[in-house]
């Protein structure tokens, strides 16, 4: 079996714990002075792609784990963060604060960027947390021509370059299986992702970290969508209280759910 | 907290550091002080993730870093809510060891350090005695030679974590106060094994008001004999070397005071956000609110002070320093953070207690933890008044008054 050379994208978003405020032109969520980390299924791939390294799942061995980041300067944090789980190298698509891809610019740079680094197996989160678009993944394995297995709960390997991936479906898991290359998104069952030690913070800062930008790719931020207006939901109105279970009964006839 | 001005690295720790944390909740240390149990487990995380190497040479396992993101540790340690307990379970294992690292020989070295920062032993700190506190040159624990052994007596108190050691850093009279040529010249550092399997060993722990998940002791040496190879640098030099580490130490229990006033002064802010009377939120009330905003600038002013402190230590202990910062400056620097972060922390705790009102006399709250906490930053290492003695003398050039 090929060694793997596995390329996992990252990125910085407004961290999970934060209620996200839309700004006052309505054109977008506030992000200035907001906590931001890692997508968490972005965390769930460096972990694996880690794991699949220690426990020496791969009959053919990990060669190369090169986590890819395109976003403002401050996304080499989460990079870094990625080289304290333990990926190898890192890759820095350097944006303009503020600035944003579409889906398809991110495929297509991710598709170069596999190109370069040679990688047989991208391992990404199924959707970013931020605009929850969940279509990088499967544009970038259209673009690339191979197979791809999304909304990965585990990941097994074979011999002759089987891959085989159990996704969570509808009412149950799917088990399907291909063969190296491929393109494989996470779900959250995946596995839980690690705290970075004291130790590999450290030895991370001395790992290598490409900048480039998306001139470097022959690419530019080409944007098929505009953004007309951002609003909050709704405010959640307040509920009625009736005074016993027969009350309660004709208040649910009374709307139609009995 | 506002964290502008940190660095890079200190961020970095703040981040890590309670991400570690956030496994053991504020209900784990309400459990734990209740039940005065000691937390190994979170001791043991730490341990796991290397944090208790944070300051120490990297040749021996250690990450290297300064006194500045040690205190960002101890900090944020306090601050995830762990309070003091937390802080104190890690405390001596950061610091105890500094004089250690650097005065140790290279086989001291190699046979303490890795399994202090493994978490395989955990050490504590034996200095302050039941008729010599603050006068630590008094102090009359003796270590007397006998061959390739030394055989200590004499009783050591306020001695934390002392059950759950396995090591202690001890400093012992070698030589009796009337004939060392010097006071300071009396007293020697030693690395020892507490092998309670030993004659000449016993322990008692003391009941306290907060910080119960750890245990603080009296401890007995009466002809406990340890080998003459447990001395750390000359002896005789033992105070010298102590001296070595107490300014850093100013600078983590600076922090984690820090860390306690901070988390009560957000438990207190949410909860006046959040509880309505007289069909508002307390906190519109400017009698609830400006006493807050006012803990807060405090807590501010003395974050400043403390991390200012920090970087002078390790500016200081730094081989590019040309000898461009005193250390008088460093001494006057870490026992003013001290003494402003542990007053800001109380005037903090005390003010979150009563925002709660009645709630905050509930443990459910943990405002009365913390409250009942941040009386050992203004205690300890070092009192107050003996602070202000120190800064009217060192920098104000006062006669001395004691």
């Amino acid at each position: 079996m090929s060694a793997l050379r596995i390329l996992v994208p990252v990125k910085r978003v407004i961290d999970y714990a934060v209620k996200p405020r839309v700004n006052k032109a309505q054109t977008g969520v506030e992000t200035a002075g907001v906590k931001h980390s890692m997508n968490p299924f972005d965390d769930l791939s460096v972990e694996e792609s880690v794991r699949i390294r220690e426990k020496k799942r791969a009959p053919g061995g990990v060669e190369d784990i090169v986590a890819f980041s395109a976003g403002p300067p401050k996304a080499q944090e989460i990079l870094r963060t990625a080289l304290a789980m333990g990926a190898d190298r890192g890759v820095h698509v350097e944006l303009k604060e503020g600035e944003e891809l579409e889906p398809l610019t991110v495929a297509k740079l991710l598709k170069k960027s596999v190109e370069e680094q040679k990688s047989n197996l991208v391992i990404l989160g199924k959707q970013s947390i931020d605009d929850d678009s969940g279509q990088t993944g499967q544009m970038l394995a259209g673009l690339l021509g191979w197979p791809q297995a999304t909304q990965a709960s585990k990941i097994e390997f074979g011999a002759d370059d089987a891959v085989t991936v159990t996704k969570e479906v509808d009412g149950g898991v799917e088990t399907v299986r291909a063969k190296l290359p491929m393109v494989i998104t996470t779900d959250l069952r995946l596995n839980t992702p690690r705290y970075a030690t004291l130790p590999n913070i450290m030895k991370a800062k001395k790992k290598k970290l490409d900048k480039k930008t998306l001139e470097d790719f022959g690419l530019t931020n080409e944007k098929r969508l505009k953004v007309l207006k951002v609003t909050e939901p709704p405010q959640r109105q307040g509920g009625g209280k009736v005074e016993d279970v027969d009350g309660l009964i004709g208040k649910l006839k009374e709307l139609g759910a009995l | 907290m506002d964290t502008t001005g940190f660095t890079e690295t200190q961020l970095t720790v703040r981040q890590a550091v309670s991400q570690a944390c956030s496994r053991f909740p504020n209900t784990y240390w309400q459990r734990l002080d209740q039940d005065e149990q000691d937390p190994a487990d979170f001791h043991a995380a730490l341990a796991r993730d290397g944090w208790l190497g944070i300051a120490l040479p990297e040749s021996l396992g250690g990450s290297g870093l300064g006194i500045s993101e040690a205190t960002v540790m101890m900090q944020t340690i306090a601050e995830s809510g762990a309070g003091m307990a937390g802080a104190q379970a890690v405390h001596a294992n950061v610091y105890a060891t500094q004089p250690l690292a650097k005065f140790g020989t290279q086989e001291q070295l190699r046979e303490t350090i890795p399994g202090i920062i493994s978490g395989r032993w955990r050490t504590c700190f034996g200095v302050t005695e039941p008729n010599a506190g603050l006068d630590t040159l008094r102090l009359a624990t003796t270590a007397r030679r006998e061959g390739d052994e030394y055989v200590v007596s004499g009783q050591k108190i306020w001695t934390t974590c002392g059950q759950v050691a396995s090591k202690m850093m001890l400093l012992a009279r070698t030589k009796a106060y009337e004939e060392a040529q010097r006071p300071s010249q009396g007293l020697s550092l030693f690395c020892i094994d507490l092998d309670r399997s030993q004659p000449g060993l016993a322990m008692r722990k003391i009941r306290k008001m907060g910080g119960r998940a750890v245990d603080a002791n009296e401890v007995f040496f009466d002809g406990y004999r340890i080998p003459s190879s447990a001395l750390i640098g000359e002896e005789g030099r033992g105070f010298e070397i102590v001296l070595h580490g107490m300014n850093a130490e100013r600078c983590l229990l600076a922090g984690e005071a820090l860390g306690l006033g901070y988390a009560a002064l957000a438990r207190a802010a949410s909860y006046a956000r959040e509880r309505i009377v007289f069909q508002r939120p307390i906190g519109m009330n400017q009698g609830v609110a400006h006493p807050l905003a006012d803990a807060y600038m405090h807590l501010e002013a003395a974050k400043l002070a403390t991390y200012h402190a920090a970087r002078l230590y390790d500016e200081g202990a730094s081989e590019t320093d040309v000898g461009g910062i005193t250390q008088k400056a460093i001494g006057v620097a870490a026992n003013s953070a001290k003494y402003l972060a542990a007053e800001a922390a109380f005037a903090a705790c005390e003010r979150a207690v009563l925002t709660h009102g009645g709630m905050g006399y509930a443990a459910e709250y943990d405002v009365e933890r913390w409250f009942r906490e941040c009386l050992v930053p203004r205690i300890a290492p070092v009192s107050r008044e003996m602070i202000l003695n120190y800064v009217g003398e060192k920098a104000l050039g006062l006669p001395k008054s004691y």
